[in-house]
C-alpha cells in the first residue's frame, strides 16, 4: 500500500519556481492496477518520481506499507520503474540486464539464473536471451524493460508511459501482457498514461490529474459514467455539455426534457451543467412527436462500428448522438431535418464545475 | 547530427565545379604533405645530406636506436607522455562527471572555461610563467627532478583528455544511471557498472589524444625541464642547431608513424556510434 499525503513539489526557486504537484493526497491499494491519467504536464509523471525516489518531495510524505519512505534514495525501496524509454543497459545482454537489480541485491549466482529463466518465460522471450538489447526490436525491449523491472520481485511496480513508443497492434497486445503479467505476479502497478482508452480497459482504479491535482479517483466505471467535473468528462470519451435547472433531484434541460439525478455533494439547487453522453442519445425518429427534446440534424459522420449525428438544440446547444451500426440499418439521416431526441434514463449527470 | 543541421546544397550543384577548385585543392595538399614526404624520403637516404638522394639505406635509423642519447630522450619522452596522459585523463574523466552528470548550476560555464584553459592561452605564456614558478621553486628547494615537466604536461593534457569524454558522455542517456539506482545500485556500483563502461571508449580517446600531445610538446618542455632532462622533441631542436643529418629525420618518421596511429585509433573509437 502507498500512502501519498498532502504532497506538493515545486522545481525551482523565485520567479522561476514551477509548482508541478499541488497538496497531493492519494492511497494505493495493495495488488491494484492504478492509473496516473491526464495530460502532458499535468504531474503525472512527476508523481511517479517521487514515489521511485529520483526526486524529493517538497512538502508532505510517502508511505509504503506504512513506512516513511520520503527521504529514501532509490536503491533502498522496494520499487522498480519502466522507463518510457525502457533504459536498457546497452553494453549488457538481455540477460545481463534482468539479472541487473538481483546483483545488486547481492543474491546467489543460481537464484539470480533462475530468476532470470523465470521472466525471460514470463515476457516470452526465452529465445532471446544472450542477444545485445540494440539487436532486438522495440516490442522486444518493452518485454526486457519490464522482465529487469520484476525480477527483484519488488513490492510496487512504476511504468512510464511504457506503451507510448509502439505502434498500435502491438500497444493492445502489450495491454493484455501487461494486465496478465500483474495478475500473475500479484505486484502493484502505477501505470502512467495519457491515453484515456489505455487508462479505461486496464485499470482496477483511475486518478485523473489536471495543473498538478487529482481531480478524481475512480474505477473506469465511475470516472467514466460520474465524471465529477467538466475536465474530467471531457478528457475521457466523448461528451455532450448542456445547460439546465436542479430542483429537488431532478434537472429540467435549458432545451427541454426533465431528468431525475443524482446530483454530487456540494451542488446547491439552481442553474447546473449536465453531461450526456453521446451514446445515450438517440435520434427517436424524423418527426418531433412525444420526444422530450427536438433538434436539427446538422452532420451525420460515419466511421464505421458507429454514426454519429451532429445535431443542434433549439436553444443552440450542440448534443451529438452515437449509434452502433447495425447489420443492414437504413441509411443515413440528411441534414437539415427536424428530429425527436431522447436520453436514456440515468444518463444524465449532474457536474461540479 | 552536425550533418543533418546542414542545408543540402541545390541539385547539380558542385563544389567540385567551382572554377579554381582543383587549383587550391592541389596547392593546400602540396603545402601540408609535400615536405612531410621530403623529411621521411631522406631518412632513407644512404648520404649526410637532407638536400641530396645518395641512394636508399637504413642506416640513420640504425644510427638513432644506437645513439643513447636519443634512447635517454625517447624513454624520457614515452614515460612523461605516459605519466601525464594518464593523470591528465583520470582529472579529465571526474571533470566530465562533474560537468556533464549533475544539475546545472551557477558557474559551470566558468568551469568550461577554465577547464578549457591551456587551450585559449598561448602556448609561450604559459610557458614562460611555469619558468618564473618553478624557477623560483627550484632554488628555494633544490629540487630540480621530473616532476615539474609532468606537472606542466599534465596540466596542459586536461583539456585534450576532457573533450572526447565530455562528448561521449552528453551522448549518453541520463536515464540509464537513474535505471541502475532504481535498480538497487549504490552510486558507486552504478558508476563501476553503467557510466564506467559506457563511457570507456571516450577515456581511452581521451588518453591517447593526451599521449600524443604530450609526446610532441617543444614549448613548455623547454621552458621547463632541468639540466639533462632532454625530451625526443628538444633533443632533435637541440641536434638541428648544430649538425644536420637525417638522423632527424628518422626519429621524425618514428614520432610521425606513433602519432597517425594513436590519431587513427582515436578516430575509430569516436566515430562508433552507440
Amino acid at each position: 500500500m502507498i500512502e501519498i499525503d498532502k504532497v506538493t513539489k515545486t522545481f525551482g526557486a523565485g520567479d522561476v519556481a514551477f509548482t508541478a504537484l499541488r497538496d497531493v493526497s492519494v492511497t494505493i491499494r495493495e495488488n491494484e492496477f492504478f492509473t496516473l491519467l491526464g495530460p502532458s504536464g499535468c504531474g503525472k509523471t512527476t508523481l511517479l518520481r517521487l514515489i521511485a525516489g529520483f526526486e524529493p518531495p517538497t512538502i508532505g510524505a510517502i508511505r509504503l506499507s506504512g513506512r516513511d519512505i520520503t527521504r529514501l534514495p532509490p536503491n533502498q525501496r522496494p520499487v522498480n520503474t519502466v522507463f518510457q524509454n525502457y533504459a536498457l543497459f546497452p553494453h549488457m545482454s538481455v540477460a545481463g540486464n534482468i539479472a541487473f537489480g538481483l546483483e545488486m541485491l547481492g543474491k546467489p549466482k543460481d537464484e539470480i539464473a533462475k530468476t532470470v529463466d523465470e521472466m525471460l518465460r514470463l515476457v516470452r522471450m526465452e529465445e532471446l536471451k544472450h542477444r545485445k538489447t540494440s539487436e532486438i526490436s522495440g516490442g522486444q525491449q518493452q518485454r526486457v524493460a519490464l522482465a529487469r523491472a520484476l525480477a527483484p520481485h519488488p513490492e510496487v511496480l512504476l511504468l512510464d508511459e511504457p506503451l507510448s513508443a509502439l505502434d498500435l497492434k502491438l500497444r493492445k497486445e502489450m495491454q493484455i501482457e501487461l494486465k496478465r503479467l500483474q495478475s500473475e505476479t500479484g505486484i502493484t502497478f502505477v501505470f502512467v498514461t495519457h491515453d484515456q482508452e489505455e487508462a479505461l480497459t486496464m485499470s482496477d482504479r483511475i486518478a485523473v490529474m489536471s495543473g498538478g491535482r487529482i481531480l478524481q479517483i475512480g474505477n473506469p466505471r465511475e470516472i467514466y459514467e460520474r465524471p465529477s467535473e467538466r475536465f474530467v468528462a471531457n478528457f475521457i470519451g466523448a461528451s455532450n455539455f448542456l445547460n439546465g435547472q436542479l430542483s429537488a433531484g431532478s434537472v429540467t434541460l435549458e432545451a427541454g426534457g426533465t431528468f431525475t439525478v443524482e446530483p454530487p455533494q456540494g451542488v446547491a439547487d439552481g442553474k447546473v451543467s449536465v453531461l450526456i453522453r453521446p451514446e445515450h442519445v438517440t435520434v427517436a425518429g424524423t418527426g418531433t412527436d412525444g420526444a422530450a427534446l427536438t433538434a436539427t440534424v446538422e452532420n451525420v459522420v460515419y466511421s464505421g462500428e458507429a454514426t454519429v449525428a451532429h445535431l443542434k438544440l433549439k436553444t443552440g446547444e450542440a448534443i451529438k448522438a452515437r449509434a452502433s451500426n447495425l447489420p443492414g440499418a437504413s441509411g443515413l439521416l440528411e441534414t437539415g431535418v427536424q428530429v425527436g431526441v431522447s436520453v436514456a434514463p440515468g444518463a444524465v449527470t449532474v457536474l461540479v464545475d | 547530427m552536425a550533418e543533418s543541421r546542414m542545408q543540402k546544397p541545390p541539385k547539380g550543384y558542385s563544389v567540385r565545379t567551382l572554377p579554381g577548385f582543383a587549383i587550391v585543392a592541389i596547392f593546400t595538399l602540396i603545402t601540408l604533405y609535400a615536405p612531410i614526404a621530403i623529411l621521411v624520403m631522406f631518412s632513407f637516404n644512404a648520404g649526410t645530406s637532407m638536400a641530396i638522394w645518395e641512394g636508399f639505406s637504413l642506416r640513420w635509423y640504425q644510427q638513432a636506436v644506437a645513439n643513447e642519447a636519443v634512447q635517454d630522450a625517447a624513454m624520457r619522452s614515452l614515460f612523461l607522455a605516459l605519466v601525464a596522459a594518464s593523470v591528465a585523463t583520470v582529472a579529465a574523466t571526474m571533470a566530465a562527471m562533474a560537468t556533464t552528470r549533475t544539475r546545472h548550476f551557477p558557474g559551470k560555464t566558468m568551469i568550461y572555461a577554465l577547464i578549457n584553459q591551456p587551450l585559449m592561452v598561448p602556448e609561450i605564456v604559459t610557458a614562460v610563467a611555469l619558468l618564473i614558478v618553478f624557477a623560483a621553486i627550484k632554488v628555494w628547494t633544490g629540487h630540480t627532478s621530473m616532476i615539474y615537466l609532468i606537472v606542466a604536461h599534465t596540466a596542459f593534457c586536461v583539456p585534450f583528455a576532457y573533450l572526447p569524454i565530455r562528448a561521449r558522455l552528453e551522448t549518453m542517456d541520463l536515464s540509464l544511471e537513474t535505471a541502475a539506482q532504481d535498480l538497487y545500485a549504490s552510486r558507486w556500483l552504478t558508476f563501476r557498472r553503467v557510466t564506467l563502461p559506457l563511457m570507456w571508449p571516450g577515456i581511452v580517446a581521451g588518453l591517447m589524444l593526451a599521449f600524443v600531445i604530450s609526446l610532441d610538446d617543444v614549448v613548455i618542455t623547454e621552458f621547463v625541464k632541468s639540466a639533462g632532462q632532454e625530451t625526443l622533441p628538444t633533443y632533435m631542436l637541440g641536434q638541428l642547431r648544430r649538425v644536420v643529418t637525417p638522423e632527424v629525420n628518422a626519429i621524425s618518421t618514428v614520432i610521425l608513424l606513433a602519432g597517425a596511429i594513436l590519431v587513427s585509433l582515436f578516430f575509430r573509437l569516436t566515430s562508433k556510434r552507440g
